[in-house]
């Protein structure tokens, strides 16, 4: 090609770039009318008044909330700014002391919600959230958002951890079916590895959370052995932290991650897992290098740009299978709005969060899960995130908190970790579980 | 966010009225110092106090209220006694945090030191002198988890026989190694850390030792040369002992930096894998578990290591000065 053609061709392909960047208009902000308005008429009228949020969402994430709830700030008057932040676990103390709380909080874990709480500073909420709350989410769910019988907020994104990735094609190709009991999950990990495949990808790089994928899959096993009850007395440290049916259920984990058989996939031995981000661990079931990547549903986004999403589609999950075909024991988390001051306007916004519509206008926005009963999987983004409303819905679910989010700080974002981190490097499971329940505070 | 002068007004007076405390302030000091022979030690208060109030605010009364944390529990709250300074040095974890602040407080002011005063002294008398030791100064400027995030890449780990991005497993494959997870593997992953700090470092003392060098007296080296003396009798028992005063200076800065280091670690591991040094401990209980009296108790041992450290700078440049 000559240059001047060359030339032409970028200049070309520049315009059409540019204009199909361009093409997709909203067409500026559109005239609000009155029937716009109808549905926010409940929240009342609050010119000129403003609530700050504040939360650990950026970016997309962010955007996607700012955008959901826009209707609402302009038809209320109510001005409501956002800011996301990283660090919102360690700020959120910092601000609440300097003085400086926000009106509404997104709390990540219901434990660090229970710190505020317990120390004076959140606000119980109104008679209005509070009937919201009673008609939207199961008992369950509002426990972990009440403090010593005092609701202190409604959960706003659920999240559903007990997810095994896989992909359909693999399965299809070795003729294996997804399992629906743990044994066949055995079964399964087995055929697997026979065939010279290891069948369990994992990383648990997290910078400091590092570890969190493991103490994960020991809740989850723990969940599936011993029940509900044993889970809670165990997150409740009503039973010691290495109880012998903990260690068990520790020992089963280990006996899939710490093998170098059935682990770690594409990464090589199973130490590996330490030096491998918990995002980029599950690649390998792309390539088929691995099997199976249990994590949780939010990983559909952290999969590599193009890949599909659904029971025929390149990527797809199961549900980590209980004991039996009818037991559903789900593992989840998930975001808490509290507030920190009972303004009108911040009522007004509470309200407006803890309804159905927000959580429904919020799923055909973007990928986002809610527990709230009054969702419809049809508006669901994604395959998953359908398949966890679903599950969040179904009445026999049996679902249960990540435990290490509902332990104090210093356990369940620390000794745990940590301990977790040590066990997948060789150390013992006696050990590192009563170092674990040592580090748990006696206060 | 344009600047709404009408929405800013409150702040705006505020910000006059600081002004106008400060003048006024200011003149009284003036006028009171005016009004005839003041003692002088009066007098040196009151120009003090505007320095004094906000050091008293800002440093020394939470100083105080950290010190008094440090003997509450995690909630701040209820007296404890000893029992964090017992935890500290009984928890498995808050020792190996302890032992690898003192590994890094002797190593990595040992190390960069040692490395920086030979760089000196090998580039004290080249003609590109300036240049070669602004190269070295270059991680300097490089913020501390930048830095950490560079060595984070270097030390990557992927499997045998896939494509190495470390640059160091890839050296280690090249030459027939098998790859290994430097930051993962205890205890010598401390030592892989301190690599990146004394990286960061070395610089600086290169700097300050070059010039120092450069200040030994030309006539003393040449009249030593003269006397028939070798170049490592002149650097030995010349350069050395006159440079003396600024090597003690590079080290004891080195010291203080290093004990405070928290950056490094946190980009590089979280912390993870037994790396913990004391001022990530010390965020760790306070900020992320809300161990406030931990955090405390780690912040008061920090403090008194540091402190010696200060004095005999303190004390040294005074008596150089």
């Amino acid at each position: 090609m000559r240059f001047g053609a060359r030339i032409a061709l970028a200049v070309i392909t520049l315009a059409v770039t540019a204009t199909a960047c361009g093409a997709p208009q909203d067409g500026g902000s559109p005239s609000r009318t009155a029937a716009d308005c109808a549905p926010y008429a409940r929240y009342g009228e609050h010119p000129g008044t403003e609530v700050t949020v504040y939360a650990e969402n950026r970016d997309r994430e962010a955007d996607l909330f700012e955008e959901t709830w826009a209707d609402f700030a302009d038809c209320t008057g109510i001005d409501v700014r956002y800011e996301g932040d990283g660090e919102f676990e360690a700020r959120i103390q910092l601000r609440v002391d300097g003085g400086n709380a926000p009106d509404v909080a997104f709390f990540p874990q219901p434990g660090l919600m229970e710190r505020f709480a317990r120390a004076g500073r959140l606000k119980p909420v109104g008679a209005g959230v509070a009937a919201l709350a009673e008609q939207g989410w199961s008992a369950d769910w509002n426990s972990y958002a009440t403090v010593d019988g005092t609701l202190y907020g409604t959960p706003l994104v659920a999240n559903v951890k007990s997810f095994v990735w896989y992909s359909p094609a693999f399965f299809r190709d070795r003729g294996l079916s997804v399992p629906r009991t743990w044994d066949e999950l055995m079964a399964v990990t087995e055929k697997v590895a026979a065939s010279g495949v290891k069948p369990w990808c994992a990383g648990v790089e997290s910078a400091e959370a590092t570890g969190w994928p493991v103490t994960d899959w020991i809740e989850d096993v723990l969940l599936r052995q011993q029940g509900t009850r044993v889970y809670d007395q165990w997150v409740a440290h009503e039973i010691p932290f290495d109880d012998p049916r903990v260690l068990r259920a520790m020992d089963t984990v280990g006996s899939l991650l710490k093998n170098d058989r059935y682990a770690n996939g594409g990464f090589g031995p199973a130490r590996s897992m330490a030096s491998i981000s918990f995002q980029e661990a599950g690649t390998p079931v792309l390539s088929g290098d691995c099997a199976m990547h249990r994590q949780a549903s939010f990983y559909a986004d952290l999969w590599p740009e193009g890949t599909e999403i659904g029971p025929d589609k390149d990527v797809y999950a199961f549900l980590l299978p209980g004991v039996d075909p009818a037991s559903r024991p789900v593992l989840g988390g998930g975001v808490f709005t509290a507030a920190f001051a009972d303004r009108p306007e911040v009522r007004a916004f509470q309200e407006y969060l803890a309804s159905a519509d927000f959580a429904n206008a919020r799923m055909r926005k973007g990928p986002y899960v809610s527990a709230h009963k009054g969702v419809d999987p049809a508006n669901a983004a994604t395959p998953v995130d359908r398949l966890s409303i679903r599950l969040l819905q179904d009445p026999r679910t049996q679902f249960r908190f990540d435990g290490s989010d509902l332990m104090p700080a210093s356990v369940g974002a620390g000794t745990f970790w940590k301990g977790a981190v040590d066990w997948i490097g060789g150390a013992g499971t006696r050990q590192v579980a009563g170092s674990i329940e040592r580090s748990w505070p006696t206060r | 966010m344009p600047f709404d002068v009408v929405a800013q007004q409150p702040k705006l007076l505020y910000l006059l009225q600081g002004v106008a405390a400060f003048a006024a302030v200011v003149s009284l000091v003036l006028l009171a110092l005016h009004r005839g022979p003041a003692r002088r030690r009066a007098a040196a208060l009151l120009l003090l106090a505007p320095a004094l109030l906000p050091l008293t605010i800002g440093l020394v009364l939470p100083g105080l209220r950290t010190l008094a944390l440090s003997f509450t529990d995690s909630a701040g709250d209820t007296w404890v006694g000893l029992d964090n300074y017992a935890w500290m040095f009984t928890d498995p974890r808050a020792l190996v945090a302890l032992r690898n602040t003192l590994v890094w407080a002797v190593l990595v002011p040992l190390a960069s030191t040692a490395l920086g005063l030979l760089y000196a002294a090998a580039v004290a008398r080249s003609r590109c002198r300036t240049v070669a030791l602004s190269l070295l100064l270059t991680p300097m400027a490089l913020s501390f988890v930048g830095a950490g995030v560079v060595w984070k890449f270097v030390y990557a780990y992927r499997p045998a026989g896939a494509e190495q991005i470390g640059l160091l497993n890839r050296l280690v494959v090249a030459s027939g190694g098998e790859p290994r997870q430097w930051l993962v593997d205890s205890p010598w992953n401390v030592l892989f850390l301190i690599v990146a700090m004394v990286w960061t470092q070395t610089g600086f003392a290169a700097v300050l030792l070059a010039g120092a060098i450069g200040a030994v007296p030309a006539e003393l080296t040449e009249a030593a040369r003269l006397d028939g003396a070798s170049p490592r009798q002149v650097f030995r028992r010349i350069t050395l002992p006159s440079i003396r005063p600024t090597l003690l200076v590079v080290l004891l800065a080195q010291a203080i930096g290093t004990l405070k280091a928290f950056d490094i670690v946190r980009a590089m591991t979280g912390g993870q894998f037994d790396t913990g040094v004391l001022a990530h401990a010390m965020d760790d209980q306070a900020f992320r578990y809300g161990e406030t009296g931990r955090g405390a108790a780690l912040a008061v041992l920090l403090f008194l290591l540091v402190v010696p450290l200060v004095a005999h700078r303190l004390r040294t440049r005074r008596r150089t000065g």
